[in-house]
């Protein structure tokens, strides 16, 4: 193969010298984007770094690097690089793997670096049995040739890990291809935005919402189905750290209930390709009251904001929240007022989601109080990421044939010589050589040992 | 015994260690290089028992977690990797004077982590977005890398000393006369980088996978990921300038510490430097 003949671009992107410099340039200007802020608005450059630079930014698209052109274009040479590079030395790999390792010249054989000769008994081809019965006791499992009045043995062990590097590189274009299928600058540009988007919305406890709204333009996301916030509460640790954040949400379809969980951080709902995430919160200054009578069942909830008198007729109450406790916005203590006009109204503190109990002349009564809260989602759909998720199993499992496998090969050449029959072993390795020969001078000892024996 | 005695006892551990090694490569008395090595083991030692207890006083406390999760714990379990990967080297290649370029920075990494005064030491409860099984994995494998990649620009710096004394024709017994042949340290830092690069690689993974199962993002950009990234690209240039045009000795040393000093940026430059997501990780 000479390389003048080749295609000059072909040349240039089959070389390795490209993609030291392409690894080299992703890293350098991989930096942009960690020292000036990304994403801020046009008005931040400007007062940050002065109208002429700012300008020059927008044009280089610094403030959104990552999805620059410039940047797309580093990762497409990138990976047509990886693709030449790989394409142009599979061949070899594959006459590597395949080739008839019979072939080999009995002197090649005897020149090798890790080598052995030594006499033992018998007919060369008593011998050659003994050796293949050996081998292939040891695992190695040899095919057999007579070749110029000698027998000569092959066996070898992981050929195929000479695939490792190219499974690390498919790897990664794997996962740029799930990184592009699950964008969501390919789905609008295939006019598709419900393909694959990124979003979220803020749900009222109590309320429901058919669409969600896009990180990338505001606009409204069709989910294809109906998502309904039913709880929201947050778990606090004894120092006052919030321990988590919970929602209990029910998805439906047509009106139907066909999915209902509580998730938290890191605990995702996911609902035909769409995940739900807990990210944030937001406390209202409304309450919800429920009230029971213990005697009837009978109950009522009410969704109030504080100082407001609630009046239940038919039950003869009057109740409401006269004062609280907040921590930042969120309430940690209610004081309710309560009456049923036929004693002093009593009054008491009531911890969020705790229940009080209020024996009254009229009968017993249950009450339990809470803060009105919007469920802040984080919405996505991501068709890509199983990609993704393949690709980085790949390159965990390339990288370890590529680095800590090897090809190792074993021949064995039994020659009759004045009237002694000889034994030759040799072999080689592709990586880590000092194990391999340690394993070859291994297993010629047990060899000798064994031949002994008999 | 509570966990901070035995994360005070492997501080003085590591540092006898380093200065038994240090002394055994200034000295070339090979008599004190067990020494050296007892008292490594000793450290990591007590320093396993530290980080069950932490993890068990946690557990007292009723927040219980692994103890891998903030900037104390991380770097108490990157000094860790350092003297158990240290440890494992040099009993499968059996020389010593490297701990004198290793073990110093398993000594600082506890030292930094002990009296450093930002830093928070207590045991704390765990915001719900690091309450995740990936954590675990995430800085478990980040750290083996780290660990690795410490002692690959040790090697580099021994490398580049030997080099420079031969250059200068010292004489054999003069100090760099006990330090490892030159092609011997350059085929170490060679195998450091690539388990540090297996280990770099599924950390990157394990926090994507994370942030995906937090955040529905697998890969926002932010400083922290952005510099492990770039990290990863340098060390994957190394490599295949070595593999591919055959670069090895003074290059490779130079881009073994240039790789850990990324390492460093990664670690420590983007949480007080920069900010992000990660930013937890300064508290
Ligand atoms: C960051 C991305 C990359 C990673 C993680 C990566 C990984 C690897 C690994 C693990 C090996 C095997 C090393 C060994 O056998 O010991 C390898 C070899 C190689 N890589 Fe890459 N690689 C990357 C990018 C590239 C690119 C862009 C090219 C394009 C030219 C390239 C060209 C090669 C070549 C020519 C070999 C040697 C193959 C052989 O042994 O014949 N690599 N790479």
């Amino acid at each position: 193969m000479t390389v003048e003949k080749k295609n000059p671009f072909w040349a240039l992107f089959a070389s390795v010298k490209l993609a030291l410099f392409l690894l080299l340039t992703l890293a350098a200007t991989s930096i942009i984007g960690t020292i000036i802020p990304q994403n801020e608005t046009a008005g931040f450059y400007v007062q940050q770094y002065g109208p002429n630079l700012a300008r020059l930014m927008q044009t280089l698209n610094i403030p959104d690097m990552y999805n620059s052109w410039w940047f797309m274009i580093l990762l497409g040479l990138f990976s047509l690089n990886l693709i030449v590079c790989s394409i142009e030395r599979i061949p070899n790999a594959w006459r590597l793997v395949t080739m008839d390792n019979l072939k080999t010249g009995l002197d090649r054989l005897a020149k090798m670096k890790v080598g052995k000769t030594f006499a033992v008994e018998g007919s060369r081809d008593e011998v050659a049995e003994r050796t293949a019965a050996f081998l292939s006791g040891k695992g190695w499992k040899t095919s057999r040739r007579e070749k110029d009045g000698a027998t000569l043995l092959f066996a070898q062990k992981g050929a195929w890990t000479r695939f490792g590097v190219y499974i690390v590189h498919t790897s990664i274009l794997v996962i740029l291809v799930g990184a592009i299928i699950g964008s969501p600058r390919i789905a609008k540009l295939i006019g598709n935005p419900n393909y694959a988007f990124k979003g979220s919305i803020m749900l009222p406890e109590g309320q429901q919402s058919d669409v969600i709204y896009s990180f990338a333009d505001g606009k409204p996301v069709d989910l294809g189905f109906t998502i309904r916030c039913d709880f929201f509460d947050i778990h606090y640790y004894p120092n006052g750290m919030p321990k988590e954040y919970l929602s209990d949400l029910t998805v439906l379809e047509n009106g139907k209930v066909v999915l209902q969980k509580r998730i938290e951080v890191n605990e995702p709902l996911i609902y035909r390709g769409i995940t739900f995430y807990q990210s944030s919160y937001q406390p209202y200054n409304d309450f919800i009251l429920t009230i029971r009578n213990n005697a009837t069942g009978l109950s009522r909830t009410e969704l109030t904001p504080a100082a407001r008198q609630i009046t239940w007729k038919e039950a003869g109450l009057r109740f409401g929240i006269i004062n609280m406790e907040t921590r930042g916005q969120a309430v940690q203590r209610f004081k309710i007022w309560f009456t049923d006009d036929q004693a002093e109204p009593a009054k008491f503190w009531l911890e969020p989601g705790r229940e009080a109990i209020i024996k009254r002349p009229s009968g017993e009564y249950t009450l339990s109080a809470k803060q009105l809260y919007a469920t802040g989602l984080q919405v996505a759909k991501d068709p890509g990421v199983w990609w993704v998720y393949i690709g980085c199993g790949l390159m965990l499992i390339g990288l370890y044939v590529a680095f800590f496998m090897s090809h190792r090969k074993l021949w064995a050449v039994i020659r009759e010589e004045d009237g002694r029959t000889v034994v030759l072993f040799a072999g080689n390795a592709n990586k880590n050589k000092l194990g391999f020969e340690k394993t070859f001078s291994d297993l010629v000892d047990d060899f000798k040992q064994a031949d002994q024996g008999l | 015994m509570n966990s901070s005695q035995f994360f005070g006892i492997t501080t003085l551990a590591y540092l006898l260690s380093s200065a038994f090694y240090i002394a055994l490569f200034i000295f070339k008395n090979k008599k004190i290089g067990p020494i050296g090595t007892a008292l490594c083991a000793l450290g990591t030692l007590t320093l396993t028992v530290a980080m069950g207890l932490r993890w068990q006083e946690s557990y007292q406390l009723g927040i219980g977690h692994a103890p891998l999760t903030n900037m104390y714990e991380s770097l108490v379990f990157f000094a860790w990797c350092i003297g158990a990967f240290y440890l494992f080297m040099e009993f499968r290649f059996k020389n010593r004077v490297i701990g004198a370029f290793v073990v110093p920075f398993a000594f600082v990494a506890m030292a930094y982590a002990s009296f450093s005064k930002t830093m928070n030491q207590e045991i704390s409860p765990l915001i719900p977005a690091l309450q995740s099984n990936w954590l675990i994995a995430h800085v478990l494998t980040c750290f083996i890398g780290y660990g690795a990649f410490a002692m690959a620009a040790g090697l580099g710096v021994m490398y580049l000393l030997k080099k420079s004394a031969l250059a200068k024709k010292l004489p054999e017994d003069s100090l760099t006369g006990s330090l490892p042949e030159l092609r011997f340290i350059d085929d170490m830092t060679y195998k450091t980088i690539v388990f540090g690069f297996l280990w770099l690689s599924a950390g990157i993974i394990t926090g994507a996978i994370w942030a995906n199962e937090a955040w529905g993002t697998y890969w926002s950009w932010d400083p922290k990921e952005t510099w492990s990234i770039i990290t990863w690209f340098l060390y994957a240039t190394t490599l295949h300038a070595r593999f591919t045009r055959g670069w090895s000795g003074t290059r490779i040393a130079w881009l073994a510490i240039l790789g850990f000093i990324s390492v460093f940026f990664t670690y420590f430059g983007v949480n007080y430097l920069l900010s992000g997501l990660h930013s937890y990780g300064s508290s």
